[in-house]
């Protein structure tokens, strides 16, 4: 039961936040939106989750449409939203109850979905929900989600504003999740996250810039890229512009990317070309395409 | 880890930040417990930590708004106890919380923190001609800076955060979730403001960014467990990024 996407569009007055997306999330599927605020995410998270209306096109999640069976859907899919939506002023454990309630189910009798995350916020089940940390209240939110053990599960940016062990530790919740057969759909403006899903789409400005497991995302792109290095980083950004013959520049951490604009590139031209302008100990070597020169080069 | 030979030594070696067992008590929890390091001028100093782990607390006494339990600490040349208000005059601040006031233009908001910091009126129109002209504001001056992506309000809020030449800026978190070429122009005004010998200060929850800072510390439970820049900080804990390094720390 996987989720089915065609020819979605969305506009608010003249915002165009979804234009004509359409793709499709196969059963038990881990699947990654990426993009950055403001690409779409959290509106077609909205549509797929029977809270707002599309402009055109139609959708079904777990084999239902999601204006027509909107009823169906909200007993079949976990919602985890961008901001904390929990009852701030119950406590975890009442938390839990009354989604669990809402459902018209009980905290044992799904438990074994949700024991691994639960277990780790258990021993603060009297503690209120907004006294919770930020890795806490992460937990109590997918626990809520899942309590009703949905076939689908949606997360809206889960990770956003999370330190690193706190998101390789939800990370590897999701993992566990998908082996119990729910199918995952993840939205993350962290593009290194990319690489944890099966397939992602890469998202922006209400657009679908491309769709593809991650490993052959990096492999479509179109050159050769080269990590650059001197000893004045401002410096070297500014004469890489310049050159004549650069296709982009990028800062990435001690390196800058570097394409170049011709098919028959010699990196002892551009060698020469730095030490021209008084860059030292300059290093030109290739390196691989990340998810995020492919974003830029789409999106560019 | 590196520790400053002699704190008269390092005086004289440009450190426009100095500290030395930097300790916060709340009560008989440690909340910073004496932290000692140095920030050169026109470095990029990458400040990271898990959630919890006393990088705000630290921050917060750096900036002379919370007072030290003990150690000492100077920012800017000034004694963060009994100097803080020197210290804010001389320091920019920005972070994703609190940047400009969406409901000013962004003329009236520079024009704001050109005020607050003391700049007279021919000083602040020369500022904020030439700072909306860098960022090729011109079209948007006179709009709501709420109205403006969120790029547009980083680059901008950045740019008034130096607005008074200050000597060090921090910032923390700056950096939330815009597309990858955007937090690259952002990192380049970065670049730029250290080449023209501002320090600046960062804190980031996104490991990537770390490998872009001069030198990087990280915090651990209140104490400074590494400290050096990217490339060492790998070799030291034999991983590929900084993100292997920040979790090889703090998984422990």
């Amino acid at each position: 039961m996987g989720i089915s996407i065609s020819n979605i569009s969305k506009s608010y007055k003249n915002v165009k936040a979804l234009q004509d997306i359409s793709f499709e999330v196969k059963p038990n599927e881990l699947f990654g939106l990426i993009g950055p605020d403001g690409a779409g995410k959290t509106t077609l998270f909205r549509i797929l989750t029977t809270l707002l209306f599309p402009d055109h096109g139609t959708a079904t999640v777990a084999g239902f449409d999601v204006v027509g069976d909107y009823k169906e859907i909200r007993k079949n899919v976990g919602y985890m939203p961008g901001r904390f939506s929990l009852y701030q002023d119950l406590t975890v454990e009442e938390n839990l109850n009354f989604f669990a309630t809402i459902f018209g189910t009980t905290i044992d009798e799904n438990y074994d979905l949700i024991k691994d995350i639960y277990v780790q916020i258990e021993p603060f089940k009297d503690r209120r929900a907004g006294k919770l940390s930020g890795g806490m209240k992460q937990k109590l939110a997918l626990s809520c989600a899942l309590i009703h053990k949905p076939k689908v599960l949606f997360l809206d940016e889960p990770t956003t504003g999370v330190d690193p062990v706190s998101r390789k530790e939800f990370w590897e919740m999701l993992k566990r999740l998908q082996q119990k057969g729910i199918t995952i759909l993840v939205s993350t403006p962290y593009m290194d996250e990319a690489a944890l899903c099966d397939r992602v789409a890469l998202i922006q400005d209400g657009r679908i810039l491309q769709i593809d497991t991650p490993k052959a995302i990096v492999k479509h792109y179109p050159k050769p890229i080269y990590n650059v290095r001197s000893d004045n980083m401002y410096q070297l950004i500014t004469n890489l512009k310049d050159y004549e013959f650069n296709h982009s520049v990028y800062p990435f951490g001690e390196f800058v990317h570097y394409t170049d604009s011709r098919t028959d590139f010699n990196p002892t031209e551009l060698q020469h070309y730095l030490e021209s302008k008084n860059l030292k100990n300059i290093e030109i070597h290739e390196t691989d395409a990340t998810i995020e020169d492919t974003f830029m080069e789409l999106a560019k | 880890m590196r520790f400053p030979l002699s704190w008269e030594m390092n005086m004289q070696n440009n450190n426009v930040i100095q500290v030395e067992g930097l300790t916060k008590m709340f009560g008989d929890f440690t909340a910073v417990d004496a932290i000692t390091f140095d920030v050169k001028k026109g470095e990029i100093f990458g400040f990271l930590g898990a959630n919890g782990a006393g990088k705000t607390t630290a921050i917060k006494m750096l900036i002379g708004i919370s007072n030290p339990t003990s150690g000492k600490a100077t920012v800017a040349g000034f004694d963060v106890l009994t100097n803080p208000n020197d210290i804010k005059r001389n320091i920019g601040y920005m972070s994703q919380r609190f940047a400009l006031y969406d409901d000013l233009t962004v003329k009236e908001n520079i024009t704001f923190f050109g005020g607050i910091y003391g700049l007279s009126r021919k000083r602040i129109k020369e500022k904020s001609e030439a700072l909306i002209k860098e960022l090729g504001l011109e079209n948007v001056a006179s709009q709501l800076v709420g109205s403006l992506p969120l790029g547009w309000k980083q680059k901008l809020s950045f740019s008034v955060a130096l607005i008074h030449d200050p000597k060090i800026v921090f910032l923390d978190e700056p950096t939330g979730a815009v597309d990858p070429i955007t937090r690259r122009q952002f990192w380049e005004m970065i670049y730029k403001a250290a080449n023209q010998d501002t320090t600046v200060f960062v804190t980031t929850h996104y490991m990537d960014e770390a490998e872009y800072c001069d030198r990087v510390s990280i915090m651990v439970d209140g104490k400074i467990e590494a400290l050096d820049t990217p490339m060492k900080l790998k070799e030291q804990f034999q991983a590929e990024s900084m993100n292997d390094v920040f979790l090889k720390l703090a998984r422990g």
